[in-house]
């Protein structure tokens, strides 16, 4: 049983493994307190809570070849298997092969750790039966909104609290709140036989920042109507708009490939490119850690080091890979403070907030300037390959013709390569919506291949 | 030393290390029965998984967790009710009881029957000499460091080799309120290894291969083995080399024997799991007895295949897994079930109840998914394509349940011209509708593979690891997405 605080327990690891011999150490503690229920139609369908704790100890052994480094994680916290687990990462390390590269950051430590309002004190004491009843709403909303939406696979809410702890041997310690609430529907709609599904949602740190229940179950309701009756559409080129749920996806991709370890591992169609023009002009991404409320703001990143802003497509300029320390090192830059740490795993380069910056068209203007294409509303298949770039993943979504949305298609596919859609992006929206750590308004890609029969 | 009744080592294991006897199990579900509930469980779990990975021609890292923790479900009708915590101690398995239990409004006086039982399994379909994860860490750092020299040596154009192993022993103990236990411990190996090459022009390509099982680590040793593998992974990132885009449109496509049965898995599987057609929202809803695949197609799923990757002696649940017939000669026959979604659509569990870790409710799950074989020759089967498309291997793949809409993208494919094979092709995706892809079929090989154990199936956000299988089979007109028109 521990009783100790998230500091000493972090320390204790620290210690311990200098003592069996590390040069280095740094260690990570995540507690979480999560609750999570389903509604569906009238009845709950399951609540789910839990307490869980999770230490990560990474230790580096020294040598003149290099340094040999592991990490380890447990959630049994009893001194004794701290002690333990300390002293297996060094026995770890010490079987692995001496990297020249390895090690804790040369770059300043984060000197404060900043209010990032991750966190309200306020929704701790957060009513169980109050969230179900968002969820209760929520399938209401939905189900109430047509005779055709007669089923779902329910409205699930989530409520997590986390508390992270990380210091290394360097002497840094750093330790915040953070939370996330979210309100999920996903109505089943039939018409003709045909069985459509869709869903909305909402996410957010604060309570009082989720959009409202009724109006989550009603925008889920509209997005699976407007489904019913898709058709399949002749094989062609059109152009494609992708709406703010489905065009962070995009954006992932191109995390994939700006992330220093495909960079530096020759993984990506991006390595090689900084500086280069790899998107049109219109199109600036930037990644910023100190976004306050952002689902991806952190007040240090996951070697201690401080998050920032950091510009990734400066209009339509590579600017910047996404950096921790080793993929700074083996490329010969400085980290950008992007290290992303679980408790599982050792630090790697990852995203924080990251955003394609809107433009001045909505949604609606943008399908009324096409002359022929389809706006995308669901992707699905894991279709991109990261070192070449090329792209191909399966769609649903509605048919446009003279400027009209004509009906919803499905069943078709939709290519390229992500070097030619970056280029090709030929409107942006003004609609940015953050639902989640990624986001980005409505996109249009002036031609794609779209594979159907 | 060898056993054959893992179940019987892990009841002891959660006894001597948490104090987890019958008692202490029996007190945890009479308080899960403080209000009245239809069943309560508990499910302990003790699991180490550690890795290595190579890159750059070294062992950078070496990896190992520990994950212990228990989780204790009620259930009301449709309602569950599930706490979980990472302290497994006799206290904290009370107080995650009356969490668990407070779905249900009513008090009650019921007692849970007092739990008995050895844990021995009727049969073990994965004893093992030494749990994987005690392998010393040396023998797996010097197998990695093998397999990049010599798939370095196999071509010039080898600029990069990513290898890693992973290894996991899991041991889980399931006690229920009607006094059942059961338990398990399960192991599990697998190696990977990805190949980068670069050809003319600078061009990059990636080739990958992944085998794995519930078997003992040593026999990823034998050098015939990972050599197999390697060669695999180095003539697929050659063969992207020179691949030409893949055309998009509706053809007909032959797919290759093996892991290709992830057609079955994302197209007729997941439409077929419990939880879906109890709530009405698959798109086989209703479908039990109707023509869904061509005559003398018969789709089953077993989880009790020896040493396979989607094997289990019990499921999460403790049901023993069993082998399920999905499909038979066309005619949808069967559901796969856990506990709750039997009990509500009145039919038995098929030992299909899994989950992630302690931390998830058991869902209705597939475990080895494949296609019996037919009597067709491959080769024929080959050149009774006009032209169409040749598919031996995907990346992965995706379904919509409801619509029945699924996808997969295939990372090694061919053109077929006048029944030939030729010019290999990148970037496809075949998408379909599931109640429809199997009336498709109009030839089944007499080939029949099960895939090299590297398949992992996600859903609700709960990954548990899976197999599939088939034979070469033809498909008459399927959607092919590429770039090329």
């Amino acid at each position: 049983m521990s009783v100790e605080t998230p500091r000493a327990t972090v320390e204790r690891a620290i210690d311990r493994a200098r003592r069996a011999g590390a040069s280095a150490v740094d260690a990570i503690l995540i507690e979480s307190d999560s609750l999570e229920a389903r509604v569906r139609a009238a009845e709950i369908d399951f609540v789910t809570q839990a307490r869980q704790r999770t230490l990560g100890i990474r230790a580096l052994v020294a040598s003149e070849q290099g340094t040999r480094s592991a990490n380890t994680s447990t959630s049994d916290l009893s001194p004794e298997a701290v002690d333990r687990m300390a002293a297996e990462t060094v026995t770890l390390a010490r079987a692995t092969a001496a990297d020249p590269t390895a090690g804790l950051p040369d770059e300043p430590f984060a000197a404060e750790i900043p209010d990032l309002a991750l966190f309200d004190p306020a929704d701790r004491d957060v009513d169980v039966e109050m969230r179900i009843q968002d969820a209760r709403a929520a399938e209401a909303a939905a189900r109430g909104a047509d005779p055709r939406i007669e089923n779902s696979e329910g409205s699930q809410i989530g409520s997590n609290f986390s508390h992270v702890a990380y210091g290394n041997s360097a002497g840094f310690f750093g330790e915040y709140d953070t939370a996330s609430h979210s309100l999920f529907s996903e109505p089943v709609a039939r018409s003709n036989g045909g069985l459509q599904r869709d869903y909305w949602y909402t996410v957010a740190r604060r309570l009082s920042d989720l959009e409202q229940p009724d109006s989550v179950g009603r925008r889920a309701a509209e997005r699976v109507l407007r489904r019913l009756g898709a058709k399949r559409i002749q094989t062609s080129e059109a152009a494609v708009i992708f709406d703010p749920l489905t065009a962070p996806s995009l954006l992932s991709h191109l995390i994939s490939c700006v992330n220093g370890y495909a960079v530096y591992r020759k993984t990506s169609y991006l390595a090689d490119k900084l500086g280069e023009t790899i998107a049109t002009a219109s199109i600036t991404v930037i990644d910023d850690g100190t976004r306050p409320g952002g689902l991806g703001s952190k007040p240090f990143d996951g070697e201690g080091l401080p998050t920032r802003r950091t510009v990734v497509i400066d209009r339509g300029r590579l600017s910047s890979y996404l950096l921790d320390s080793y993929s700074a090192r083996k490329l010969e830059m400085k980290s950008t403070g992007n290290a992303a740490r679980g408790a599982g795993s050792p630090p790697t380069a990852g995203s924080t907030n990251l955003w394609l910056e809107p433009g001045q068209q909505s949604l609606d203007e943008i399908i009324a300037s096409t002359e022929r294409g389809l706006l995308v509303t669901e992707l699905i298949g894991m279709g991109f390959n990261p070192v070449t770039g090329d792209y191909s993943r399966g769609a649903a979504g509605l048919w446009i013709e003279a400027g009209e949305i004509v009906g919803p298609v499905e069943e078709i596919t939709i290519a390229g390569n992500l070097s030619e859609m970056l280029m090709d992006v030929d409107a942006i929206g003004s609609d940015l919506l953050w639902l989640g750590s990624t986001a980005s308004p409505s996109l249009r890609i002036s031609k794609m291949t779209i594979a159907g029969e | 030393m060898a056993s054959n009744q893992g179940g019987e080592i892990a009841v002891s294991f959660f006894r001597d290390r948490y104090g987890m006897d019958d008692r202490s199990l029996t007190r945890a579900l009479d308080a899960a029965l403080e209000r009245e509930v239809d069943y309560a469980d508990l499910y302990f779990e003790y699991t180490v998984r550690d890795s290595v990975a190579l890159e750059e021609g070294i062992v950078k890292s070496g990896s190992r967790h520990l994950v212990q923790g228990v989780g204790v479900r009620t259930q009301v009708a449709e309602r569950q009710g599930y706490a979980h915590s990472d302290e497994v101690t006799v206290e904290n398995l009370e107080l995650a009881a009356a969490t668990a239990r407070a779905i249900s409004e009513s008090p009650s006086k019921a007692h849970a029957v007092a739990v008995q039982g050895t844990g021995a399994n009727t049969s073990n379909l994965y004893p093992v000499e030494l749990p994987p994860t005690e392998v010393p860490i040396s023998q797996k750092v010097e197998l990695l460091e093998a397999i990049d020299i010599y798939a370095r040596g196999r071509d010039p154009r080898v600029k990069q080799v990513m290898a890693s192993i992973v290894t996991q022993h899991q041991n889980v103990l399931i006690a229920g309120s009607d006094g059942s236990l059961s338990a398990d411990v399960r192991p599990l190996v697998r190696l990977n290894v990805q190949i980068i090459a670069e050809g003319a022009g600078g061009r990059r390509e990636i080739g990958y291969q992944g085998m794995g099982g519930r078997y003992d680590f040593s026999r990823l040793l034998e050098t015939a083995t990972w050599r197999e593998l390697v060669d695999e992974s180095v003539r697929v990132a050659m063969l992207s080399l020179d691949a030409k885009p893949c055309p998009a449109g509706t053809m007909d496509v032959v797919l290759g024997p093996g892991w290709p049965g992830i057609l079955l898995h994302e197209a007729i599987g997941h439409g077929l799991e419990g939880d879906f057609n109890r709530k009405k929202t698959s798109a086989f809803t209703g479908r039990i007895g109707e023509r869904v695949a061509s005559e003398g197609v018969t789709v089953v799923d077993d989880g009790t295949l020896e040493e396979r990757r989607g094997s289990l002696n019990i499921d999460d649940e403790g049901t023993p897994t069993q082998r399920t017939v999905l499909i038979e000669n066309g005619i949808l026959c069967g559901y796969l079930q856990d506990r709750l979604n039997a009990r509500l659509m009145g039919m038995e569990p098929t030992g299909n109840g899994r989950r992630e870790s302690y931390a998830h409710i058991p869902m209705p799950r597939m475990t080895n998914t494949f296609m019996l074989a037919g009597n067709d020759d491959p080769e024929d089967i080959l050149r009774s394509v006009q032209s169409g498309i040749y598919a031996v291997s995907f990346a992965g793949g995706q379904v919509d349940i409801t619509s029945g809409k699924f996808v997969f993208s295939v990372s090694e494919a061919y053109e077929i011209e006048n029944g030939r094979i030729g010019a290999p092709l990148k970037g496809a995706t075949l998408i379909g509708n599931g109640p429809d892809v199997l009336t498709r079929v109009s030839r089944i090989g007499s080939d029949l593979e099960l895939d090299r154990g590297v398949g992992t199936c996600g859903k609700d956000g709960q990954s548990v690891p899976v197999g599939v299988g088939l034979p070469t089979i033809r498909l008459d007109g399927i959607t092919v997405g590429g770039t090329a028109s």
